[in-house]
């Protein structure tokens, strides 16, 4: 591994603190995401290139908008690996760039209707934002 | 009995009813809901990275707040049950966090996890009973055939949450036969709505909500219920085939109890 791929890959499991080593491939957390049409990549694949240090492939993927939180693949992972932790840290790792915020307070009015909760967009910001 | 109470933002504007339902039943009930002075918004979101401390300080700001009058703190809205439970679990077992929290707070005791956090509908289970709860209904909701709907952010990760089974919840369905209703279960009660991404992805909620309505229409119910504004905000608005009434379940709590 090259040492910025090397880096990368350190800053990823340091902020998730995930043992990528746990997983056993058997793919449930993917069987168990409702939003697995969306992703390009899917969060059993997403664990295993964070494990082979692909992270400038996993910070372009879809995949990192479209992660509901929804903590579905934490509950049924069989070893706790936890891959929503990884699709936070990579996420974290685009928008805690400068200039890379994927939602922006400009950006709000044309979203907002009337029945809109606050909960919607301080959620949104937190985690499409820096 | 009194408890410390984390209302949270929306509850103070889009979803006032979750609140004041919530409030008037209390009493009814013979609890106080002391609201947590000068509380801040927990952030919705409960932030995963480690390496986090800003984002975690209003809900310890707010467990450290019940700390000091001794009382368990008392959440409604799933979203900020989900964050402050969380927070707190992190100050209890995680060092690095919460020495990092501690030495930026400067409290003149650090604080280490050791408020109680109880959602309502716990607080209705664990502190009131349901079987309490049945004697104090004045009008039950006979007949209502009423499908629960859990979400995600109150049972999972249910190792932290300690909620209910979070593949086959019960709190729900006994608070509904609690009021005189007949609990409906259907397959997508504990799966998403979609959450924050009807902002970015409106799409993909209508997927989500079209199918947890549609799993509850087949199942026949008549309405759903829900402890989060973000939910009802999607299931209302964003199921775009079939719809259902949804209700705050506090709103039918009160209306059981006669204060509605």
């Amino acid at each position: 591994m090259y040492t910025a791929e090397r880096e990368m890959t350190e800053n990823v499991l340091r902020i998730s603190n995930v043992n990528t080593r746990k997983c056993m491939k058997c793919g449930k957390c993917s069987g168990a995401c409702p939003a697995f049409d969306k992703m390009d990549i899917h969060p059993h694949q997403f664990v295993s290139m964070v494990e082979k240090g692909d992270i400038e492939g996993l910070m372009n993927s879809k995949t990192l908008w479209s992660c509901l939180s929804c903590f579905a693949c934490v509950e049924r992972c069989p070893r706790n690996v936890e891959p929503a932790k990884l699709i936070e840290a990579v996420r974290l790792s685009v928008i805690r760039k400068q200039g890379e915020n994927r939602l922006k307070a400009d950006d709000i009015p044309v979203l907002l209707d009337d029945e809109l909760p606050q909960q919607a967009i301080v959620s949104a910001f937190r985690k499409f934002s820096k | 009995m009194i408890f410390s109470y984390y209302p949270g933002c929306t509850l103070k504007t889009k979803a006032k009813e979750l609140d004041e339902y919530a409030r008037k039943s209390a009493k009814v009930l013979g609890i106080t809901l002391e609201e947590l002075p000068d509380w801040q918004c927990c952030g919705a979101v409960y932030p995963l990275a480690q390496d986090e401390i800003a984002t975690r300080l209003s809900s310890v700001r707010a467990l450290v707040s019940a700390k000091d009058v001794d009382r368990d703190l008392v959440t409604l809205c799933s979203a900020c049950h989900h964050v402050i439970k969380r927070v707190n679990h992190d100050m209890e077992t995680n060092e690095d966090i919460r020495t990092k929290v501690n030495n930026y707070l400067e409290l003149d005791e650090d604080y280490r996890g050791e408020t109680n956090v109880v959602h309502y509908l716990e607080l209705l289970r664990d502190v009131i009973g349901f079987d309490e709860l049945r004697k104090k209904v004045i009008n039950p909701l006979k007949g209502k055939k009423i499908g629960a709907y859990y979400g995600c952010l109150l049972l999972r990760p249910s190792k932290t949450m300690e909620f209910d089974n979070p593949e086959n919840p019960t709190i729900m369905e006994d608070f509904i036969r609690a009021i005189g209703g007949d609990p409906v279960i259907y397959p997508y009660r504990n799966e998403c709505c979609g959450g924050y991404i009807a902002l970015n992805k409106k799409e993909l909620t209508q997927e989500r909500c079209n199918s947890i309505v549609a799993s509850a229409i087949e199942k026949d119910a008549d309405m759903l219920i829900t402890a989060c504004p973000l939910c009802m905000y999607n299931l209302d608005i964003n199921s775009t085939e079939q719809k259902l009434p949804v209700y705050y379940f506090t709103e039918l709590l009160a209306e059981a109890l006669g204060v509605k």
